[in-house]
């Protein structure tokens, strides 16, 4: 299976380096030219979304990925890849792909002192370790979206069609059943 | 759980990756930082050409000046305290920093000892000219280390010799026996498991980025080549004639730092670069502060 990753800026080498290990062809997107190819799934990773958003637009990728996006291509979302989808968000007036019905809150948790590790449950895959680096949640979400996690009665994990998206990173654990999950949606769209 | 904080750092390091994180003296300058992409501002009162200039005993800012910045953006704030002086990181600390930068740029607090930063929850960033440097600073709790370059100069040439030095270190001991790592700890004057652990994995144990120097989208390009996973650029923006196009330039440069066309676009107009001093010019090496 060939996997795009968003590589503008942040954590995309992690999700790279697990998508591989998981038998993937991984293929990264910097710039137009890199989205001639076909891919069956992209990787929105984490990193700062001010920046990951003004690039996608400047470097002229935003539509395509968008219409991809919204024509059913499978994506996964960590961190600041869950604020590029998000509807809406409720603390910045920046907007992206606005394609999940939800409304995130960006830094939820505050400054650095405040990420945290979690191990919680996720909907289908049981106990999982979270890491939450000044990490957004999720306020509301349209009742379409299914909620496959929650910490504090605060919404973290999320399907919703095509899009798998959560505020923290499976990236940098050593657990791919997050990735896994991704995978298998990717597949069951191939087929 | 203090382990679970170091991890915590360190991987806040790994969100900046692939970014340009930019001094900044205003709230205004770092709303332009953040507007032209920055991943991440230092706020500082007098940028490291300036503290250059005027000379004299230069210390950790305002906390009052900091926290302007912290609520004038939504991307992390770094803030630099002086080589050892723990009580300056304690007050970094107090205001919910992001990052601390035990940096060079000023001036050292104490000239045997750096912070203990395993005492603290707030990450640190410290510079580092070798790999027994980064080592160092890695044991001492740092999560994440740049090059210290020569900051305030506008001169690439300390952080290119600083980045390529590290380079062959790590080359060097990836292709070592394993019976003379020890030695290799010895020498180096750190613990064993740290230089086992460059020996198995090529790299650092922490995220390394370039500084000290980075004043043109080539500049950054060329750190990055040179293996930085992302740059800090000081006095090379608000330095120059035109901040915002130079900063817009820069952050493109370090994402697509393969692309000579693309580069060549984005080194088109950018006004004046700043200055500059050359290394055989000048009096003060910030970089020999802090071994």
């Amino acid at each position: 299976m060939k996997i795009a990753v968003l590589a503008v800026q942040g954590a995309f080498a992690e999700h790279r380096k697990m998508l591989e290990a998981l038998g993937c062809t991984v293929t990264e997107l910097r710039q137009k030219q890199d989205l001639t190819q076909d891919f069956d799934g992209i990787v929105l990773p984490g990193g700062e979304s001010t920046v990951q958003g003004k690039l996608l637009r400047e470097l002229d990728m935003y539509e395509d990925i968008k219409s991809r996006i919204e024509n059913g291509l499978p994506v996964l979302a960590t961190c600041a890849g869950l604020i590029l989808l998000a509807s809406d968000i409720v603390n910045d007036d920046r907007r992206h792909f606005g394609l999940l019905p939800v409304s995130v809150k960006r830094n939820a948790y505050g400054r650095q002192l405040g990420s945290f590790h979690y191990d919680g449950e996720i909907k289908g895959l049981g106990i999982f370790p979270m890491e939450f680096i000044r990490a957004p949640y999720i306020e509301v979400a349209n009742q379409n979206v299914e909620v496959l996690a929650e910490v504090d009665n605060h919404i973290v994990a999320v399907r919703y069609g095509n899009q798998l998206a959560a505020a923290f990173h499976p990236e940098l654990t050593e657990d791919t059943r997050f990735h896994q999950m991704f995978l298998e949606m990717c597949r069951r769209k191939i087929k | 759980m203090a382990n679970r904080q170091y991890e915590l750092n360190k991987e806040l390091a790994q969100m900046l990756k692939g970014g340009v994180i930019m001094d900044v003296t205003t709230p205004e300058q770092a709303r332009i930082a953040e507007e032209a992409g920055a991943c991440a501002v230092m706020a500082l009162e007098r940028i490291p050409a300036d503290i250059r200039a005027a000379g004299g005993v230069s210390r950790m800012s305002d906390p009052k000046m900091i926290q302007g910045i912290q609520e004038a953006v939504s991307i992390p704030v770094m803030a630099k305290c002086r080589i050892g002086h723990f009580v300056e990181a304690q007050l970094l600390e107090a205001i919910e920093i992001d990052y601390i930068d035990e940096s060079e740029v000023l001036s050292p607090a104490d000239d045997v000892y750096h912070i203990d930063k395993t005492k603290f929850k707030v990450p640190f960033v410290c510079g580092a000219k070798d790999l027994g440097e980064a080592l160092r600073r890695i044991n001492e709790g740092a999560s994440m280390i740049r090059t210290k370059g020569e900051p305030g100069t506008g001169d690439v040439v300390q952080a290119v010799r600083h980045m390529r030095m590290m380079n062959s270190e790590i080359a060097r001991i990836s292709s070592m026996r394993e019976d003379e790592l020890f030695n290799v700890a010895k020498e180096l004057q750190v613990p064993y498991d740290l230089v086992l652990y460059v020996h198995e994995n090529h790299r650092l144990p922490v995220v390394n980025f370039a500084a000290g120097g980075v004043a043109t989208p080539a500049d950054a390009a060329l750190m990055m080549q040179l293996g930085a996973e992302g740059v800090f650029v000081g006095s090379g923006i608000f330095k120059s004639g035109n901040p915002t196009k130079r900063a817009n330039a820069i952050v493109k440069a370090v994402t697509n730092y393969t692309d000579a066309k693309l580069i060549a676009e984005l080194s088109k107009d950018l006004g004046e670069a700043m200055v500059g001093i050359n290394e055989d010019e000048i009096q003060l090496l910030m970089a020999e502060r802090g071994k």
